[in-house]
């Protein structure tokens, strides 16, 4: 610690003598005793600390130590010897990835486009609905009808992601001689917006549909739930407010314009930030049980990728490599995203 | 207060209500369907002649599955990883987040850095499938050889939880908790006695969570579960999924029922305990929302 001489020695006007400060023996004393300090307390307190052991070790052995294996992508694939005793490949995988030039290259290029397509998408699609149905929840007076439209767009939320995908799957199979296509290719054929052929190679083996397909599920999936948070912002305009804005003459449109909007503005912006900051963290399981080889080529995303090449594949090296890029600029957006929501609204989100 | 609507008014509840039935009715309508379709008989299901009620009803298609053994296996297995796995990370959680509540714990900022870092950054899935590897390999020494305790012990513990609980406790007043102590209350009886009762909903949610996330485990279950006899339901519905879609498969069956009637079925199934137990949770579910993340 430093500090000035004033801090450590007083003169004596008097006497002409310097002698200790007093403070300070008793800032040396604290700062000696730190340790002691913290010892005791912690004996003091030893409950809290034996309450906190468990959920230190669970985050240490299943959260961070996995972050040591992440060394794996600096060194080279080995499948006998632990990481620590592989050999250093340097920065070979990220070069062979980023810039090999060579197959790898272009699909985790192609991997890293689709992940930020497919939540950028859900940005511009998925984000609004929600906001979308609160309003309409909202002119909806009656509280029994009310409900019954929430329990019913909350719905889709229960089911899990295998239960969803292979609905999907079903709904809009393939077709062939002796079998008919899903019901909902069905449907969109009838009312001419697919053509018969197209339908019958299975909405799921095509490339151009992948993303509509994820997307809509999406929102079917996702929109109700969501829905709840700008809802309860809604519900918590005060009456007066709308009456405030009718004497004035403001119409329904004037109304949202001017008094519900800016109510629920700061919640919009909340979750549009955090939604900005998880743009890379996408669920991989939805697009694993979604895929298929026919649709890498808009369905592929970084962690599909790391599953084909490090999981399935024996390139581990590799694949955690590239999910590591792609996790820490996630990363960076999270944080980003957070610093700008603190000083945006004084609301930190973590 | 009665009034009369105005024509902008009127247009807007006009069109919200209508947007709203039919997003409504397209929530629900795959149910409808699955339900339709899984009793439904073979050639209707399989030209597609199911629209919403079913024809030719038959119920062999429920009546196989009821008799595969497999998928009563599954569906207890997914209730045991469900029971033990919300136990335990609930259990761990209420206790770290007691003790991230009080202002007097020493390096209280550097233990929620702790956790909220996994929130920001995670590993990826080939070191996390080597870290469950290694975990695997541990346990068989120590005797554990079934698969199962391993996905209830090392997943699903999620940062995002334990901040939730730890606003919760936070939230209680100290005087009550000053109370017990000059009381004579010790401090596992001060969680179990005061911060417990006092944040019973928040408690609720968070197991409801915990419970969801194991009930819809899907993905590290199956990468770890080896023995087929342990899979969860999740990872059965799947399985079957890929095997009835075969073509080959498809081109084979011979049964008075279509084989995607099996499929929708399994689904029902599934889906059918969680609409049960839905209006009970539903309260909860909507409370974690809006309790979710904003604070500090």
């Amino acid at each position: 610690m430093k500090g000035k001489a004033a801090d450590y020695l007083i003169l004596d006007e008097i006497s002409g003598t310097y002698h200790e400060n007093p403070e300070q023996v008793v800032r040396d004393d604290v700062e000696k005793h730190y340790w002691l300090h913290v010892g005791r307390t912690i004996l003091k307190d030893w409950r809290l600390y034996v309450m906190l052991i468990p959920t230190i070790l669970v985050f240490l052995f299943w959260r961070y130590l996995p972050m040591y294996e992440l060394l794996g992508s600096f060194k080279v694939s080995d499948e006998v010897k632990p990481v620590s005793q592989q050999f250093f490949a340097g920065f070979s995988y990220f070069k062979t990835l980023l810039v090999g030039g060579t197959g790898l290259s272009t699909e985790f290029w192609r991997a890293l486009r689709n992940t930020f397509l497919l939540s950028f998408y859900g940005l511009c699609f998925g984000f609004p609905m929600p906001i979308i149905l609160a309003l309409f929840f909202n002119e909806v007076r009656s509280n029994i009808a009310r409900s019954v439209y929430q329990v019913l767009t909350y719905l889709p939320k229960f089911m899990s992601t295998v239960v969803m995908t292979s609905l999907v799957t079903m709904l809009v199979k393939q077709g062939s001689d002796i079998r008919g296509i899903g019901i909902v290719s069905q449907f969109l054929v009838k009312i001419g917006l697919l053509s018969q052929e197209v339908a019958d190679a299975g909405l799921l083996n095509n490339p151009s549909f992948f993303r509509a397909i994820y997307q809509i599920s999406g929102i079917w999936e996702e929109a109700g739930y969501g829905s709840i948070v700008f809802f309860a912002a809604i519900i918590a305009i005060s009456p007066t407010s709308y009456e405030a804005a009718q004497i004035d003459g403001a119409n329904k449109m004037a109304q949202m314009r001017y008094v519900v909007l800016p109510s629920i503005l700061s919640t919009i912006v909340i979750m549009l930030i955090t939604r900005i900051g998880s743009l890379l963290n996408i669920g991989y399981e939805k697009v694993l049980l979604l895929y298929n080889p026919n649709t890498y080529v808009t369905a592929d995303v970084v962690s599909t990728f790391a599953q084909r090449y490090g999981l399935a594949g024996a390139a581990k090296g590799i694949a955690s490599a590239a999910e590591m890029m792609n996790n820490v600029i996630g990363m960076l957006l999270v944080i980003g995203a957070n610093t700008i929501a603190r000083k945006a609204s004084n609301v930190s989100l973590y | 207060m009665k009034r009369k609507l105005e024509i902008s008014e009127l247009i807007f509840k006009i069109i919200s209500y209508t947007l709203l039935t039919v997003f409504a009715l397209g929530c629900l309508y795959p149910f409808l369907y699955a339900v339709s379709a899984s009793v439904s008989g073979r050639h209707a299901v399989e030209y597609g002649e199911v629209i919403l009620f079913p024809k030719d009803v038959q119920f062999q298609a429920f009546k196989q599955m009821f008799n595969d053994n497999m998928f009563w296996n599954s569906y207890s297995n997914t209730l045991f990883l469900t029971c033990y796995g919300t136990i335990w990370a609930l259990g761990v959680s209420i206790l770290g987040a007691y003790a991230l509540s009080k202002k007097r714990l020493l390096f209280r900022k550097f233990f929620n850095f702790y956790l909220v870092f996994t929130m920001w950054f995670s590993a990826g899935i080939v070191p996390q499938y080597l870290n469950y590897l290694a975990t695997k390999d541990v346990f068989n020494s120590v005797g554990i050889v079934d698969d199962k305790w391993l996905v209830v012990i090392a997943m699903g513990m999620a940062a995002m939880n334990i901040i939730l609980l730890r606003n919760a406790f936070e939230n209680v007043p100290s005087e009550i908790e000053e109370a017990a102590i000059v009381d004579g209350a010790s401090e596992f009886q001060v969680l179990g006695k005061v911060f417990i009762p006092m944040s019973k909903s928040t408690i609720a949610t968070v197991a409801l969570f915990f419970a969801i996330s194991r009930w819809n485990g899907y993905f590290w279950a199956r990468q770890m579960i080896s023995n087929q006899n342990e899979h969860p339901l999740q990872v059965f519905i799947r399985l079957r999924l890929e095997q009835y879609t075969d073509p080959e498969f498809m081109a084979g069956w011979n049964e008075v029922f279509a084989s995607d009637s099996v499929i929708y079925a399994l689904i029902v199934c599934s889906i059918v305990p969680i609409l049960i137990i839905y209006p009970f949770i539903q309260k909860y579910f909507a409370k974690g929302v809006n309790a979710g993340g904003v604070k500090e």
